[in-house]
C-alpha cells in the first residue's frame, strides 16, 4: 500500500492530498501521520477521506488521524467540520456506535495492592458488568424512564444514585448533550436499547485494570497534576458505546437520508454510507436530535458501569470506594458530531465537527473544561490493544489545526476474519496470563479477533499525534486484567 | 454452507459473500451468515420460539438489509438468537417483499458459544446480484 500520487509533505507528520485527487473535492485532505504510518494505511482511507472532502459545507480540510483505517463512509479516524448554515450532517461521519468512548478511572491502589487480588477482582468485574451478545443491563428501566435517560444522559444516573457530581464535570459535555429529543427516535430503537444501559458489548469493547509503571510516565509534572503520583498506580479504563439503541438510530437515519438525498435534495450519492442531509433540513435536525439521545445513552451507560466498578472494588478490598480513591480522570467520546466554536482564518465560527474514531482534544484554557483541567488541557484517553497498552494524553494549543481532534485507538491492521483464523482465543488467554495479563471473555472467538498483532503499534500512533501537534503524551498504561465481551 | 467470510474485508468488521439458486435461498444463507457471526455453531440454536417477520423495500439489497436487521433487532430487544426459516421473497410492481419465520431461542451462554455482537448491517459494498448459476450477495456487518 502506498500513499496516492500528488501527496505533499506539509510538516514532519502532516501530509496533504490536493483537491484535484478526485472530482468534486471542495477542500484538500490532511493526513496526520509519521511516514511509516502513512505508508501502512489502507488505500481505502485516502479514497474515503477524499469522498468526505466532497461533502457540502466542509470547512478547511478533510482530516485523517494517525490511527486511521478503512471504515465505511468516513474512514475510522476521520474528522470533518461543516458550516451549519450551508453544510450537511452525515451519519457516516459518526458511525453506528454513536458516542462510543473511553472512560479512565484512577485509584490510590498500587500494583502490589492489587496483584494478590487480581483474579478475584477481574472475575467479579466479569460477573458484575454485563458483556457480550444479548447481555441485559443491571439498571432496570421502563421505556419512559429510558426516555428520561436519553434526554438527561449521565446526569440522570447521578440523580438516581449512580455516581457523584464530580463524575459529570469530568465527562465530555458534562455527560449530556442538550439537544436530545426523544420524539426524533423510533420505537424500534427504544425497544432495542432500553434494557442495555450498563452493558459493555463485544468486539473491541473492554474493561481493563492497568498499571502506570514509573518508566512509562512520559511527563511526570502533568501526570502528577492529573493525579498519577504513586509508583505503579492502578487505573481502570473501559471502552463502550450506545449499544443497540445507537446502532438502530444510525440504521434508521441512514435509510431516511438516502431517500431524501435523491428525492428531496437532488444530491449525488457517491457512497451510500456517506448519506447526508443539510444540517438545517428537517431530516438533518431530527437526526442530530436522535444522535444526541444516543450520545446521552452512551454517557449514562459508562456512568452506571463506573458505579459498578466502584461497588466491585469496595467489595473486593473491603473498603468504601472513596477510601480507595476511585475517581474519574475523564470520559471522552470518539464517534460524534457536535456544534463547537473554532477559529478559522482569524474568525470565530460555529462549526458542526464530525469525529469518527477521533477524540476531541481541547487545549489548555478552553471553555468546556472543568477548572482542574484549565491548565493541563483536556485529558485524552487512547486505548490500545489488550496485549500492549493504552495512553493518557492531554490536548494542546496546536490542536486548533485539526479542530482540536486527535487519534482514538491504535487502529486495526488485520481483518477480524483473518485474526480469527490466525489465533486461537484459549491459547491467547494462556499466553497473556504468562505475561501477567489475566483475561476473562464471553467469547474466545472474539478474543482471538482482538489479538495485539491485529492492531497498529500504539506507541507509534500516539507518538505521531504528538509529532503532528495534536496531543501530548502523559503516561502509558500497561494492562494486567481485562474483561471482554 | 452457502456463505463465506472474507479475510480482506473491512478491517474492523465482518464482510461475507452468500449465494443461492433462488432469492429465497440467498436470503436464508445471508441470514445464517449473520447469525453465525453472533454464535459459533448454528446447530446449537433450538427452534423453540417463532417470530414471523415481513419487510419491504424498493431494491433487493435494502430488502436483504431489512431482513437481516430483524435478526439483530430481536437479539438486542428480546435477547433471542434466531435463524431465518421459510424465507419467501417476492416482487410485485417493483416493490420487493420478504417474509420469513425467524426461529430460535433466548441466548443461553451454557448452550451457545457466543461470538461477536453485530451492531448493524452496513451499506458498504452491499449488493444482491443475479448470475448464471443463481443469486449472490455481499454484506458487511458492523461488529
Amino acid at each position: 500500500m502506498a500513499a496516492p500520487e500528488g501527496i505533499r509533505r506539509i510538516a514532519d507528520s502532516v501530509w496533504e492530498l490536493p483537491p484535484t485527487l478526485r472530482p468534486g473535492m471542495r477542500v484538500p485532505v490532511r493526513i496526520c501521520a509519521t511516514e511509516p504510518l502513512l505508508h501502512a494505511m489502507d488505500d481505502q482511507v485516502f479514497k474515503q477521506a477524499a469522498n468526505v472532502a466532497t461533502l457540502p459545507g466542509i470547512v478547511g480540510y478533510s482530516f485523517v488521524m494517525p490511527d486511521a483505517h478503512w471504515g465505511y463512509g468516513f474512514p475510522i479516524g476521520g474528522v470533518a467540520a461543516m458550516d451549519p448554515e450551508t453544510g450537511v450532517i452525515s451519519p457516516g461521519g459518526i458511525g453506528f456506535d454513536i458516542n462510543c468512548g473511553m472512560r479512565l478511572v484512577l485509584t490510590d491502589l498500587t500494583f502490589d495492592d492489587v496483584q494478590p487480588k487480581l483474579h478475584e477482582l477481574v472475575d467479579t468485574l466479569y460477573d458484575r458488568v454485563p458483556a457480550g451478545v444479548g447481555a441485559k443491563g443491571f439498571v432496570k428501566l421502563s421505556q419512559s424512564e429510558f426516555a428520561e435517560v436519553l434526554e438527561q444522559g449521565a446526569g440522570w444516573c447521578v440523580r438516581n444514585g449512580y455516581g457523584v457530581e464530580e463524575d459529570l464535570a469530568r465527562t465530555e459535555e458534562s455527560g449530556c448533550l442538550m439537544g436530545a429529543d426523544v420524539e426524533c427516535v423510533s420505537d424500534r430503537a427504544i425497544e432495542r436499547g432500553y434494557r442495555q444501559i450498563g452493558t459493555l458489548g463485544s468486539g473491541n469493547h473492554y474493561l481493563e485494570i492497568q498499571v502506570a509503571r514509573p518508566e512509562h510516565i512520559v511527563d511526570p509534572e502533568l501526570a502528577a497534576q492529573l493525579g498519577i503520583t504513586r509508583p505503579n498506580q492502578i487505573a481502570v479504563m473501559f471502552h463502550c458505546g450506545s449499544r443497540g439503541f445507537g446502532h438502530q438510530v444510525a440504521t434508521d437515519y441512514l435509510q431516511i437520508f438516502l431517500r431524501a438525498m435523491t428525492t428531496k435534495y437532488g444530491m449525488e450519492i457517491i457512497d451510500r454510507e456517506l448519506a447526508c442531509a443539510p444540517f438545517k433540513s428537517d431530516e438533518g435536525r431530527r437526526y442530530f436530535a436522535a444522535m444526541q439521545c444516543a450520545a446521552n445513552m452512551s454517557f449514562a451507560s459508562r456512568q452506571v458501569i463506573l458505579h459498578r466498578i466502584r461497588e466491585v472494588f469496595g467489595a473486593v478490598f473491603h473498603r468504601d470506594w472513596r477510601e480507595l480513591g476511585l475517581r474519574m480522570i475523564y470520559d471522552v467520546a470518539h464517534n460524534t458530531a457536535k456544534l463547537e466554536t473554532h477559529v478559522v482564518e482569524g474568525r470565530s465560527r460555529q462549526l458542526l465537527v464530525h469525529r469518527k474514531g477521533a477524540t476531541r482534544a481541547f487545549g489548555p484554557g478552553m471553555p468546556g473544561l472543568p477548572p482542574e483541567y484549565q491548565r493541563t488541557g483536556q485529558p485524552v484517553i487512547i486505548g490500545g490493544s489488550m496485549e500492549t497498552g493504552s495512553y493518557l494524553l492531554t490536548g494542546v494549543a496546536g490542536g486548533a489545526a485539526t479542530f482540536f481532534s486527535t487519534a482514538h485507538g491504535s487502529g486495526r491492521t488485520m481483518s477480524r476474519t483473518k485474526a480469527k483464523h490466525a489465533y486461537r482465543g484459549r491459547d491467547l488467554q494462556r499466553s497473556m496470563e504468562h505475561r501477567g495479563i489475566y483475561v476473562r471473555t464471553v467469547s474466545f472467538g472474539g478474543l482471538a479477533e482482538e489479538a495485539g498483532a491485529a492492531y497498529k503499534d500504539i506507541d507509534a500512533v500516539v507518538e505521531a499525534t504528538e509529532h503532528a501537534g495534536l496531543s501530548h503524551r502523559v503516561v502509558r498504561f500497561t494492562p494486567i486484567g481485562n474483561v471482554k465481551g | 454452507m452457502p456463505y463465506e467470510y472474507l479475510e480482506d474485508g473491512v478491517t474492523s468488521d465482518v464482510t461475507f459473500h452468500a449465494w443461492g439458486a433462488t432469492l429465497d435461498e440467498l436470503f436464508s444463507a445471508a441470514a445464517d451468515a449473520t447469525t453465525n457471526v453472533m454464535i459459533a455453531t448454528l446447530d446449537t440454536v433450538r427452534p423453540r420460539i417463532s417470530k414471523p417477520v415481513s419487510v419491504s423495500a424498493d431494491t433487493l439489497d435494502l430488502l436483504l438489509l431489512r431482513l437481516l436487521d430483524e435478526l439483530i433487532f430481536y437479539k438486542d430487544a428480546e435477547g433471542l438468537i434466531l435463524r431465518a426459516t421459510n424465507v419467501h421473497v417476492e416482487t410485485v410492481d417493483h416493490a420487493h417483499q420478504a417474509r420469513a419465520d425467524l426461529r430460535g431461542e433466548p441466548i443461553d451462554r451454557n448452550a451457545h458459544e457466543l461470538s461477536g455482537d453485530v451492531k448493524a448491517v452496513t451499506l458498504h459494498g452491499l449488493r444482491v446480484e443475479q448470475h448464471d448459476a443463481g443469486w449472490h450477495a455481499e454484506v458487511t456487518l458492523d461488529v
